[in-house]
């Protein structure tokens, strides 16, 4: 069954009319094509997937659309502003915070929501915070870096 | 030697794609009248087809393709071709695929999936290598003798479950035996395990007129994956034209041939319309391939001295329902048997051998990671038994200049130092400081007991004798270049370093290096497979050829205009001068494609650099013996450990690990200790946690991240510390060699040494799980 949906997404106004059953995340893949979030398990057990939604790092394949109505979602597509990485996303790149890059999206996410939060959080913190996202590649270390360095004061 | 690039930490030309979301895997591909596949696996470890009815199925409204064994019966494998595409006859593991669907949307497919009815006869399964190779076995392929395969390289026991068996026997080994003090035999497993990759498999294909079959794929090997599916689905391979955009992590999982022929064959019967299959965790976890498991049995020989005069060994593989790939691990394990020793005496049986597990396939390390916990919780135990420490016995034996390794190969100083890995690891854990009386009266007051433990490790890449790659490199009309190459970077990389030699060889900005990372057999040039650590070594040195290639274009064009003879000019900054009158110089944009005259008259042409490197010098080995060049380089390392058992729990915390790996020449200092970390991370998965476990008739019961766990942010140790190792490798670019496999192996035995060391518990299985070392402890 259609249903209406309402929201916002990086900012910009959406009407929208999706089955009742769709999640989150293929609203925002299939239908939107923000495919910059990624699907890693379909089980909210990976954080490939985290979105921010109304200001806190949710995995999109345990939410329902329906579920997001009226919110504020933020996805890996709305963080560069006007083709201007953020600070995180460059310090992403300068301590190599990323290998495949098939989690970063993720990981970016559920780093913003954790600074949005605690605006400089320590290491253990960090991986408190974090420890739902799954990353093969890196084993972390660099991934740790890359928030702690964007979480310090200046450019 | 001082260079702008190389060497230098510069950050990965793939990362603003990466940040933003931009970078495209298969999984974010979608095209026009797309059709989406969901496939029907077995619920059995070993049973017979008796029926299989989709009459259902098909009459599920938007279903557009139905397979079964019966259509999709082809077999495929990159060393042994045992595998059909779709279950024919007979299951012979536990979430084998055996009927496919395509459907106009993903929930179609699935109804359609359970709409499918099929009967079995389940047979009795066999879940133990040490059962399989026994002579009144069940036979897991009654074909085994008609299965085609590489002569002379793979040896099939027909009649057997023993898809390979590699034989080496170098010395004596009776009088080996005969002339030891001691004789230590012991037994060691490590179970199976996952590859992980964040991104599942995925391939969409598109099967047209004429057999034009498109496929884009997460694929490690876009040119095996042509090779083999052409021969498959006899389809001349010209006709066959595979894409590989960004992949999301491969460990060996994505290389070979996996899901791309079912794929097309869903949209051949389909009419052609695109058909896409994205693995669901699930089918990543029990239908798509992992790393084999292991039993080890070993027998050392060795004199009050410490000098190992003999090992016998036995190594027998599980590589579970299809060998396809497994028989080549069996072999790589064969010729590096004994690790990076020189022992006299040696003989060496590996074998294949199938049971009804999930099948096995190449991971990370290639067998590696598994046979040093057996080697180097021996060599442990072995220094145990003569009162040695185990440092001072493992130098007394480590590979040196001079040495001959059990194929006969000679080391060199350029082939690298593991001597010096493993001195600069036990240094930096402090390796022998004994602990203080307070040390040793708090452990005892509050149960919780710190120990040490060091290991080594070797590799080389295990791959044909011929296996080649190439490389070509165009200069753009602002004298910029763009790179083609075919080895896949996954993340590794790999395609950064080449960037940085490039920059470095041409004197051209890196920002000025410009590469594809959607690779396409269409378009760009040969390379056999991304595998085995061997894209530094063998693209970079074809890379650099290929600059060397445009480089004499450059000369010839810039001698004609210059009028100076080859010898007189140099490359400068994005240019060429005469070394006598710097000052005299064209710069690399005035001749990208051609250079023209004020008259307007022309010379010259597109500036386009080709490369080519190939294995050098490797040779088939002996049937008999083993004997034989089986390595294009060595690669070797050590780690040492600290770690703190709570004798109360059973729980294990690393509190550091020192990595020491002679990768002969640092291309990128921050992408290859990355790679490092990430390495030694995944190792820990493997010691801490990492099992795939299945029920008494075979049922796989860990299929998810929650039965499954892999490492965490939670997980890591305190201390990772990795120091890189560099000497030179002269047939490598700039020095360099191979690591990207090499930093998880020896992670499982350095940690059971460790443990050993600070409880004196004897661990024999891998991983260390709380109850397991609580068990051991209370024993």
């Amino acid at each position: 069954m259609m249903e209406k949906l309402h929201l916002f997404v990086n900012g910009e106004e959406i009407f929208e009319e999706v089955p009742s059953n769709s999640t989150l995340l293929w609203f925002l893949r299939d239908k939107l094509g923000l495919t910059g979030t990624k699907e890693g398990c379909g089980a909210g057990e990976c954080g490939a997937c985290t979105i921010i939604l109304n200001g806190k790092a949710v995995n999109s394949c345990c939410v329902m659309a329906l579920e997001a109505a009226e919110g504020h979602i933020q996805t890996i597509e709305g963080e560069a502003k006007n083709g201007k990485l953020s600070k995180l996303q460059r310090e992403f790149i300068k301590h190599n915070g990323l290998q495949c890059g098939f989690c970063t999206p993720g990981m970016i996410m559920s780093a913003k929501a954790l600074l949005i939060k605690k605006p400089h959080p320590n290491r253990d913190e960090i991986k408190e915070a974090m420890q739902g996202n799954l990353c093969r590649c890196t084993g972390y270390e660099a991934i740790i870096d890359s928030v702690e360095a964007a979480s310090r004061e200046g450019e | 030697m001082d260079y702008n690039y190389v060497g230098k930490g510069i950050p990965r030309i793939d990362g603003v794609e990466k940040v933003t979301g931009e970078a495209q895997y298969v999984q974010d591909m979608f095209f026009n009248g797309m059709l989406y596949a969901r496939i029907k696996t077995s619920p059995y470890a070993h049973a017979l087809i008796k029926k299989i009815d989709v009459s259902k199925a098909r009459k599920l409204p938007g279903v557009k393709a139905i397979l079964t064994g019966e259509q999709a019966y082809q077999k495929l494998g990159i060393y042994i071709v045992d595998k059909p595409i779709l279950a024919v006859e007979k299951v012979r593991y536990f979430g084998e695929a055996v009927a496919a669907v395509a459907a106009v949307d993903i929930d179609t497919a699935e109804k359609a999936i359970e709409l499918i009815e099929i009967e079995y006869e389940p047979l009795k399964a066999l879940l133990d290598v040490e059962e399989a190779v026994k002579p009144d076995a069940i036979l897991v392929h009654k074909d085994l003798g008609n299965y085609k395969t590489i002569p002379d390289v793979f040896f099939p026991e027909a009649g057997t479950n023993i898809s390979n068996h590699f034989k080496l026997r170098k010395g004596d080994i009776d009088k080996g035996f005969k002339e030891s003090d001691f004789i230590i035999e012991n037994k060691f497993h490590v179970p199976q395990i996952l590859h992980v990759p964040m991104e599942t498999h995925a391939v969409i294909a598109k099967w047209g007129t004429g057999d034009k079959i498109k496929i884009w794929s997460s694929a490690q090997s876009p040119y095996t994956l042509r090779n083999l599916f052409s021969i498959a689905l006899n389809v001349p391979i010209q006709n066959v034209d595979v894409t590989v955009p960004y992949i999301g992590g491969g460990f060996g999982g994505k290389a070979g041939i996996h899901l791309e022929p079912l794929v097309a064959l869903l949209s051949k019967a389909a009419n052609g319309k695109p058909v896409k299959l994205v693995a669901t965790r699930e089918e990543e976890v029990s239908t798509l391939p992992c790393r084999q498991g292991l039993v080890a049995k070993i027998k050392t020989g060795v004199k009050k001295s410490g000098e190992i005069v003999a090992e016998e060994i036995e190594y027998l593989w599980d590589a579970g329902a299809y060998a396809d790939y497994g028989v080549n691990i069996t072999r790589a394990t064969g010729y590096s048997a004994v690790g990076p020793y020189e022992i006299d005496n040696v003989k060496i049986d590996s074998k294949t051998v199938y049971t009804n597990h999930l099948f096995g396939t190449a991971y990370r390390g290639f067998g590696h990671a598994e046979i040093f916990w057996a080697i180097e919780r021996q060599r442990e135990l072995v220094a145990k038994k003569l009162g040695m420490d185990s440092l001072e016995f493992r130098l007394k034996n480590l590979l040196r200049p001079g040495s001959i390794t059990i194929t006969g190969e000679p080391i060199y100083e350029q082939s690298g130092n593991v001597i010096k890995c493993l001195q600069t690891v036990a240094d930096r854990i402090e390796w022998g400081k004994p602990k203080s009386e307070e040390e040793k009266e708090s452990e005892k007051k509050i149960g919780k007991y710190r120990g040490k433990g060091i290991a080594v490790l070797g590799k080389a890449p295990a791959m044909p004798s011929n296996a080649s790659t190439s490389a070509i490199i165009q200069m753009n009309e602002d004298g910029s270049v763009r790179f083609n190459v075919s080895g896949i970077d996954m993340g590794q990389g790999a395609y950064t370093a080449m960037a940085q030699i490039i920059g470095e060889r041409l004197r051209i900005p890196i920002e000025k290096v410009h590469t594809v990372f959607e690779t396409n057999t269409d378009a760009a040039p040969y390379d056999w497979q991304t595998v085995a650590s061997r894209m530094t070594i063998l693209a970079g040195n074809a890379v650099i050829e290929a600059c060397n290639d445009m480089e004499d274009q450059i000369f010839e064009m810039a001698g004609i205009v210059l009028r100076a003879a080859r010898r007189d000019l140099a490359l400068g900054d994005e240019c060429v001068y005469i070394k006598q009158f710097p000052e005299e110089k064209i710069y690399y944009s005035q001749m990208a494609v051609g250079y023209t005259y004020p008259n307007g008259n022309a010379i010259g042409g597109p500036l386009i650099g080709r490369g080519k490197s190939i294995a050098q010098g490797l040779t088939i080995l002996d049937k008999e013996t083993g004997q034989g060049r089986p390595a294009l380089d060595w690669t070797f390392g050590a780690h040492a450990m600290e770690v703190e058992v709570d004798t109360n729990t059973g729980d294990t915390k690393i509190l550091k690990i020192v990595t020491a790996i002679d990768l002969g020449k640092i291309i990128n200092e921050m992408i290859v200790k990355g790679q490092i970390v990430g390495g030694v991370v995944q190792g820990v998965g493997t010691a801490i946690s990492e099992e795939l476990k299945y029920s008494a008739e075979g049922k796989l019961l860990t299929k998810s991240f929650v039965d499954y766990k892999i490492p965490t942010m939670q997980d890591l140790p305190d201390i990772i510390e990795v120091h890189c190792i560099e000497t030179p490798q002269l047939d490598g670019p700039y020095g360099a060699r191979g690591c990207a496999e090499h930093p998880m192996i020896s992670i499982t035995s350095a940690m059971g040494n460790a443990i050993a060391d600070a409880t004196g518990v004897e661990l024999f299985e891998t991983p260390f799980t709380a109850d397991k070392v609580y068990t051991a402890l209370n024993k």
